[in-house]
C-alpha cells in the first residue's frame, strides 16, 4: 500500500506560535495554501513583539549572539528543505549560503555594537559620561519579493542583533521560504514574539504595520517607492525611524553597510555619573 | 493657587546689571547669503524684541521664497569647493570660528540675553562657552572623519538645511553648523523668529574668519521660511530642533524624497528622587532641572518623581529654595530666572497652568515683583498631579514643575517611561548600583545621575521615541552629516 504523505499546513508565526490568520483567509500560491494575514494579525504580532522586546534587549549580548548563531546552524541543517522551496538549482543554493552567512555575520555583531558605536565621553567636568547603543524597541520589516529568503534575513538579522523585536511582512509572491524559516528560528532559542512573520498582501499589511503607533522603526526593502513614501508619512505621525534600501541580493550587499543597518534600528543613550563628591 | 510672600530671610542684592554700551549692534541686519549681508528680495524687515522690556533691538530681514531659492543655489555651487579643501584646512576655519566666539564672548552673551530673555549668568557661563567648545570639538574632527564613523571612506551629504529654536539660539546654531561644516557640507541656517540676533553675529564671525562665501547662509524669518526651506528641491539633509509638532510636519514633508533627517524635539523628562538621595543636593538639581533658562529647555526635568517616604520633606525644601530664586532683569548678574521668550510662549504656559488647576492639581507660584513690561511667569510648583493630567503629559516649556510620587523603583521606572517622549531623565540616589540599573531601564537619550542639564560637545545628545532621532555631539554627531562610500 502506498504511504500517504503528510502535507504541511503553512501558518503565520506570531508570539512563538504557528497560527492561522485570525481572518481565516488564505491564498493558493502554487500548490499550497498560504495564510493571508489581516490587519488584526499585524496588531497581534505587534503586541507579541512589544511583550518580547524588553526581555530580549535585557539578554546579554553574548547570549543574543549565540542564539543568532544557533539560528544559522538551524538554517544550515534545513538547507535541503529551504533550497527546495526556493525552487532548487544553483541560485537557491547560493541564496542559502548567503542567508546563513549573513546570520553568522550579525550574530557576531551583538557584542561589537557597543564598542563601535559607543564609548567614554571625555567631558570637561567631573563625570563619568558614556554613550551606549540600545535597541529602539520594535522594528517593522517589509521584505522584498526577491530574493525571498536572503532579502528577509538581510533585514531581520541586524534588527535582532541590535536587540530589537521584529514584525516582518514576507515576500508577497514567494513567502514560502520565509514561513519555513520560522521553523528554523523556532528551534534556535529565540524567545517567542522576538520575531513574527506574516504572509499576505504587502500593501495591506505594510500600511497597518507602518501606521501602528507602538512601532519604533520601519525598515523598508520592498523597492516600492510609492509604498515607501506612504510609510514615511505614517512614520511622521509618531516620529518613527524610517529607512529604505533595495533588497539585498548577495552576502556583500547585506553586510557591507552593516553599521548603517544596525544604526537605523539603534538608539544612543548618554549617561552621566558623578565622580567624587 | 497659593501665592506665598517672599520670606524675610531673603537677602536683598543691589542691582548688578551687565553693561550694554560695548555692543556694536547695527540698526538693520540683512540676510547672510554668499558671504555678505543682503537685502531680502521682498524687502521685508521685522523688529526683534527684547522680551524683558518689549522694546525693539534691531530690524531683521526676513527671507522669502526667492531668498531661500537663492541661498540653496549658492550653497549647492559652493559645496564641491568646500568639500574639496584639504580636511585640515577646513578644520582650521572652524578653529578660527571657535576662537572668534571666545573673543566676542561678552558681546554674544549680552546679545543672547537681550534677544531671548535668558539670565546673563547662563548666556555667559553656558551658552557661549559651549558654542565655542562645540566648534572647537568638531574642528578637530574635520581631518579624522573616517575614524568617527568606523568606515573605510566617507563623503559629505551636500547641502543641509538647519532650523534651530529660540531657547539656545547661538548654542543650537553651533550644534548644527560645526559638524555639518566639518564634514564638508554647506549649510543654510534658519534661526528662530524671536531670536535671530546671535546667529547674525555668527554670520559676522564667519566673515571675520574668512570662511569661503556660500558655505554658510543665515536666513531669519518665521516658521513659513522654515516650511519653504524644507519643501525646496536641492536639499540633501534637514536637521531640526524644535517642537514635536513641527518635527512631524517636516518628517511628513520629506516623505519619499530621500532627504536625510535628524530631529531633536520635545520632552517631558522625569527627574527621579529616591529616598536615599542627598536631598539638599537633589533640590538644587530639581531647581536647575526645571528653572534653568525659565524651563525653556527641551530636556527640562518637568516631571518630578519623588519617593513617597521623602515627598513632604522634598516639597518643603524645594519650596523654601524656590522662595530664594531671583526673578527679573535678565541682564542683572544676580538673576536666576529671566523673561519668558515671547508673548506667544507666555500664553502657552498660562494656558497649560490653567489646565493644571482646572484638572485639580494644587498650584503654588512664587510671589515676586515682576517688571511692568516684558513677559514673565513666576516659578511654579504643582503637587497632587495625576499621571493623566495635561501638566504631567504635555511639554509646558516654562518654569513649571509637576510633582508625582512613587513607592518602588519599579514604579518609578514605569512612570518615568510612561511618556510619548524620551529625551532625558535625572536620577537622584547615593546608591551606585541602583543608579546604573535605573539609568539602563529608562527609555531616554540622556540620563543624569545626581546632576541635571549638563552638556558637553563630546557627549551625544538626542532623544528616544517622539523626542526625535539622530544625535548631536561626539562622533555620533558626525554620522548624520556623512555618507559612507561603498567599496566598488
Amino acid at each position: 500500500m502506498t504511504r500517504i504523505p503528510v502535507r504541511k499546513t503553512y501558518k503565520l508565526w506570531i508570539g512563538g506560535a504557528f497560527v492561522r490568520s485570525e481572518s481565516g483567509r488564505s491564498d493558493l500560491v502554487g500548490e499550497v495554501n498560504l495564510p493571508r494575514a489581516s490587519r488584526k494579525d499585524v496588531r497581534d504580532a505587534m503586541a507579541a513583539a512589544r511583550r518580547a522586546s524588553g526581555p530580549w534587549a535585557a539578554r546579554t549580548a553574548y547570549n543574543r549572539g549565540q542564539i543568532l548563531y544557533r539560528a544559522a546552524e538551524a538554517v544550515e541543517s534545513r538547507r535541503a528543505q529551504l533550497t527546495a522551496v526556493l525552487d532548487g538549482g544553483a541560485d537557491a543554493d547560493a541564496e542559502l549560503d548567503a542567508a546563513i552567512d549573513v546570520l553568522v555575520h550579525y550574530a557576531g555583531w551583538t557584542d561589537k555594537l557597543a564598542p563601535v558605536l559607543g564609548g567614554i565621553n571625555p567631558v570637561a567636568a567631573p563625570f563619568l559620561s558614556f554613550t551606549l547603543p540600545e535597541p529602539t524597541g520594535v522594528v517593522g520589516v517589509i521584505a522584498p519579493d526577491e530574493p525571498s529568503l536572503l532579502g528577509l534575513v538581510a533585514e531581520v538579522a541586524p534588527a535582532l542583533a541590535a536587540g530589537n523585536a521584529v514584525v516582518a511582512i514576507l515576500s508577497e509572491t514567494r513567502p514560502h521560504a520565509g514561513l519555513d524559516l520560522a521553523e528554523a528560528l523556532g528551534v534556535s532559542d529565540l524567545p517567542g514574539g522576538v520575531i513574527n512573520l506574516l504572509s499576505g498582501r504587502r500593501r495591506e499589511l505594510a500600511l497597518a504595520l507602518g501606521g501602528h503607533r507602538d512601532l519604533n522603526a520601519i525598515v523598508d526593502a520592498s523597492g516600492d517607492h510609492e509604498l515607501g513614501t506612504e510609510l514615511d508619512r505614517l512614520a511622521a505621525e509618531t516620529i518613527k525611524r524610517a529607512s529604505h534600501h533595495p533588497g539585498a541580493v548577495s552576502y556583500e550587499q547585506a553586510t557591507d553597510d552593516a553599521l548603517e543597518r544596525l544604526t537605523a534600528v539603534t538608539e544612543l543613550k548618554t549617561a552621566w555619573h558623578p565622580v567624587g563628591a | 493657587m497659593t501665592v506665598e510672600p517672599r520670606q524675610s530671610t531673603v537677602w536683598n542684592y543691589a542691582p548688578a546689571p551687565e553693561a550694554t554700551d560695548h555692543l556694536r549692534l547695527r540698526d538693520r541686519y540683512g540676510l547672510f547669503i554668499d558671504g555678505a549681508f543682503r537685502e531680502p528680495a521682498e524687502g521685508r524687515h521685522e523688529p526683534t524684541i527684547n522680551p524683558a522690556t518689549e522694546e525693539p533691538i534691531a530690524e531683521i530681514a526676513w527671507a522669502g521664497p526667492a531668498d531661500v531659492a537663492r541661498a540653496l543655489e549658492v550653497a549647492r555651487s559652493a559645496q564641491p569647493r568646500w568639500a574639496a579643501l584639504p580636511d585640515r584646512e577646513r578644520g582650521k576655519y572652524l578653529f578660527r570660528i571657535a576662537r572668534l566666539i571666545q573673543e566676542r564672548a561678552r558681546e554674544l552673551a549680552v546679545c543672547e540675553t537681550l534677544d531671548g530673555g535668558k539670565p546673563l549668568r547662563e548666556s555667559r557661563d553656558v551658552d557661549v562657552p559651549l558654542a565655542a567648545a562645540h566648534f572647537f570639538h568638531y574642528a578637530g574632527w574635520a581631518d579624522k572623519l573616517r575614524y568617527g564613523v568606523a568606515a573605510r571612506e566617507v563623503a559629505p551629504l551636500g547641502v543641509v538645511a538647519q532650523i534651530v529654536p529660540w531657547n539656545f539660539p547661538l548654542l543650537m546654531a553651533a550644534w548644527k553648523l560645526a559638524p555639518a561644516l566639518a564634514c564638508g557640507n554647506t549649510a543654510i541656517l534658519k534661526p528662530a523668529e524671536t531670536t535671530p540676533l546671535t546667529a547674525l553675529l555668527l554670520a559676522e564671525i564667519c566673515q571675520e574668519a574668512e570662511l569661503p562665501p556660500g558655505v554658510v547662509a543665515i536666513l531669519p524669518g518665521d516658521g513659513q521660511v522654515g516650511a519653504t526651506l524644507v519643501r525646496s528641491p536641492g536639499l540633501d539633509k534637514v536637521a531640526f530642533t524644535g517642537s514635536t509638532a513641527v518635527g512631524r510636519d517636516i518628517q511628513g514633508a520629506l516623505a519619499g524624497r530621500g532627504v536625510e533627517l535628524t530631529l531633536e524635539l520635545g520632552g517631558k523628562s522625569a527627574n527621579i528622587v529616591f529616598e536615599d538621595a542627598a536631598l539638599d543636593q537633589a533640590v538644587e538639581g530639581i531647581v536647575n532641572g526645571i528653572f534653568f533658562n525659565q524651563g525653556h529647555v527641551c530636556c527640562a526635568g518637568s516631571r518630578l518623581l519623588v519617593q513617597e517616604s521623602v515627598m513632604d520633606e522634598v516639597i518643603a525644601k524645594l519650596w523654601a529654595r524656590m522662595a530664594r530664586l531671583r526673578v527679573g532683569d535678565p541682564l542683572d548678574k544676580n538673576t536666576d530666572v529671566g523673561a519668558i521668550n515671547s508673548a506667544e510662549q507666555l500664553a502657552r504656559i498660562e494656558a497649560l497652568v490653567a489646565a493644571g488647576e482646572a484638572e485639580g492639581a494644587v498650584r503654588r507660584s512664587l510671589a515676586c515683583d515682576l517688571p511692568e513690561h516684558g513677559y514673565w511667569f513666576p516659578p511654579t510648583l504643582f503637587t497632587d498631579v495625576a499621571p493623566a493630567h495635561r501638566i504631567a503629559v504635555e511639554e509646558i516649556f516654562g518654569p513649571v514643575v509637576s510633582v508625582l510620587s512613587f513607592r518602588t523603583q519599579a514604579e518609578a521606572i514605569q512612570k518615568a517611561n510612561n511618556s510619548r517622549y524620551g529625551l532625558a531623565a535625572g536620577i537622584w540616589t547615593d546608591k551606585g548600583a541602583k543608579a546604573f540599573e535605573v539609568a539602563s531601564a529608562l527609555r531616554a537619550g540622556v540620563v543624569w545621575q545626581n546632576t541635571y542639564n549638563h552638556f558637553d560637545p563630546t557627549a551625544a545628545f538626542g532623544g528616544y521615541k517622539e523626542s526625535g532621532f539622530g544625535r548631536e555631539g561626539g562622533p555620533a554627531g558626525l554620522r548624520p552629516y556623512l555618507r559612507v562610500v561603498r567599496s566598488p
